[in-house]
């Protein structure tokens, strides 16, 4: 079990944005959460993800936090570095053994090698959300928490991730937050509906 | 240990390209110093001692130094990139000590400017009072960075950060301006050492706790 | 957690006791303080006051670093009373402190009164402590930085003081002296007295607000589960 709750919740002040959510998650499991805007999906992820902490219940995730990738809403890449530089610096943060390949592989699948140069505030909504992607992936990480990866994906974007999901199913751990499970259902091993 | 280093320098490294790209916040810390200045030549009165513009001298510096800390985690802040770097395996600390060396690079080109502004608008300035500023520059960077990092998870940020901030400036003041001063400058240098020292111990230690729950 | 406020009762009698005894002492028994006269008096409620409000800043930094610790909420809250009564004592100090000035030297400030000037300092400092609450969501990050800031605090309090020692020579000159009073038996029993009823004083308080708060959360969370 790679991850394991139990009556997790997360209040912010008065509200509660999750509440008695219980969990388990193997390594290869493939966790697709379902509900409304404001269902706490994105919530959930945080928590897993290890940036807040349960207001209630127990929470037990097994890998240590280089080998969780998180995609936020948020791309979380600086906007006045260029793509290679953004790659660059996480790339050392999370120690990634021969970052420099890792990096132009990425790039290039993600089809963002021709503006790797470029700074990322001179990119588009699914630029920017591809280049996301590659901070994700980018350490390899056992670990994914997606939060609504298709939402601000450009086509070709979309035809890539769907790809990247088919080959890491069944290869490692993963939750996608979603509030259109159509394309993901096929993949899912196990279903979450947040209320 | 040399990869604890390595994250320091990529992502102060980080800090400095930023700045290069943004060039916003060393020309208003450079301009704000300046100006500073010669407003208070405007408001002392002629017979003025030296010694109260020498005190002058410091809060306009203290004060540029808010000016820079408030921009500090701008960035992270807006875009939300803390939880990028919080994410990473790497030590929390390295993050502060990073935004430190990069607050206090911009401190130390604000005062290359301000200090000679001083000597031509004012009066000259001794080694003592050199010695002071870089001793207070470590103090307002360790503790600054920290505070900046607090006031940017608040609501109310750039109000918040002049309040938390000049408490616990007042004894970098007192060290400074003694040091400027007072025959003996020893006395005060060696309180500037101090106060570097135990504050930036446990600004290194607690910052973790200042950005993770 | 108990909602009991068992220690509560105890310690507000004990401390009605205690400074009524005090009191009694200070103003019926003691002599008279041979320099100062009849005012000096004011020094048995000042100091205790003052130490108080050391120990309650302490005590909010203790429960600070057992927050962090463990990362047990509950901290948050110990903390906080703490430090609340810390400032509430710290503006009796500067208070007394303040009348005492006006009652020996007709002024009702001085930047020679290092003690006054700490807690000036103090004073500020632990005021933008409220304001970080105020100004922050509630939840585990701010009881975090909460907790971060108070730790804070207890190391500013003796580096203040060394920087206000260092100071008096360029901020005042030293015009008014005054000499900690030799304390021969009378006077020290009187003042160990007052001291121990303020001490008990803030505990009782302590124990009230800290014993209301908690009624206060746990309300709001049978409110959420009855909802």
């Amino acid at each position: 079990m790679i991850v394991s709750a139990r009556g997790l919740e997360r209040r912010f002040g008065e509200k509660h944005a999750l509440r008695g959510v219980d969990l388990e998650l193997g390594e290869r499991d493939l966790l697709v959460v379902t509900g409304a805007n404001g269902s706490g999906k994105s919530t959930l992820l945080a928590l897993l993800a290890g940036l807040l902490a349960p207001t209630r219940g127990e929470l037990d995730v097994s890998v240590e936090r280089g080998a969780i990738g998180f995609l936020a809403h948020e791309p979380l890449v600086y906007r006045e570095l260029t793509a290679h530089e953004n790659l660059e610096l996480y790339g050392r943060l999370y120690r990634v053994p021969e970052r420099r390949e890792r990096i132009g592989m990425l790039l290039e699948r993600y089809g963002l090698w021709e503006a790797r140069h470029e700074r990322v505030s001179a990119y588009s909504r699914g630029m920017a959300q591809r280049l996301a992607l590659c901070r994700t992936l980018l350490h390899d990480p056992a670990l994914l928490l997606l939060d609504e990866p298709f939402s601000a994906l450009d086509e070709a974007g979309a035809a890539i991730l769907d790809e990247e999901l088919a080959s890491l199913a069944g290869e490692r751990a993963l939750v996608l937050a979603t509030h259109e499970p159509g394309r993901l259902i096929a993949l899912a091993t196990l279903e979450l509906a947040l209320a | 240990m040399s990869a604890y280093f390595g994250d320091v320098a990529a992502l102060a490294r980080k800090d400095l390209l930023l700045e290069l790209r943004a060039r916003d916040t060393v020309p208003a810390m450079l301009l704000f110093v300046v100006s500073a200045l010669v407003v208070f030549r405007f408001s002392l009165p002629t017979e003025a001692s030296d010694l109260a513009a020498t005190g002058l001298l410091w809060i306009a510096v203290v004060f540029t130094a808010l000016l820079g800390l408030t921009r500090a985690f701008a960035a992270e802040r807006d875009q939300r990139l803390l939880d990028g770097l919080v994410l990473a395996p790497c030590d929390r600390s390295a993050i502060w000590l990073a935004k430190g060396t990069s607050v206090l690079a911009f401190l130390v080109l604000a005062e290359a400017i301000a200090l000679p502004a001083f000597a031509l608008f004012f009066s000259p300035i001794g080694w003592e009072t050199v010695a002071a500023f870089a001793l207070a520059d470590l103090g307002i960077a360790a503790v600054g960075t920290l505070l900046a990092a607090m006031a940017a998870a608040s609501r109310a940020r750039e109000l918040l950060l002049p309040l938390l901030f000049l408490p616990l400036v007042i004894p970098i003041v007192v060290g400074g301006v003694g040091a400027s001063v007072e025959p003996d400058p020893g006395r005060y240098l060696a309180f500037l050492g101090l106060y570097d020292l135990v504050f930036a111990i446990l600004a290194w230690a607690s910052f973790e706790y200042v950005v993770t729950e | 957690m108990s909602l009991r406020n068992s220690a509560g009762p105890a310690a507000a009698l004990g401390a009605f006791a205690l400074l009524l005894g005090g009191i009694a002492l200070a103003f019926l028994w003691v002599p008279n303080d041979a320099d100062q006269g009849f005012s000096q008096r004011i020094f048995y409620i000042h100091v205790p006051v003052a130490l108080t409000a050391y120990a309650c800043f302490g005590w909010g930094a203790w429960k600070a670093l057992r927050l962090l610790w463990t990362r047990e909420q509950r901290y948050d809250l110990e903390s906080y009373t703490a430090i609340h009564m810390g400032v509430i004592f710290g503006v009796l100090t500067l208070v007394t402190g303040s009348i005492w000035a006006r009652i020996s030297w007709g002024v009702w400030w001085s930047w020679s009164e290092q003690q006054l000037v700490l807690f000036l300092v103090l004073f500020l400092f632990y005021s933008a402590y409220f304001m970080l609450r105020y100004s922050t969501d509630p939840g585990p990050r701010r009881a975090n930085m909460s907790a971060v800031y108070a730790l804070f605090g207890v190391v500013l309090i003796p580096v203040s003081f060394l920087a206000i020692r260092l100071a008096k020579n360029f901020i005042h000159p030293v015009v008014f002296t005054r000499d900690g009073p030799q304390m021969e038996g009378t006077m020290f029993l009187t003042f160990c007295v007052c001291l121990a009823g303020v001490l008990a004083l803030a505990t009782a308080l302590y124990q009230t607000e800290l014993a209301g708060k908690r009624l206060d959360v746990k309300l709001r969370e049978l409110r959420e589960s009855l909802s």
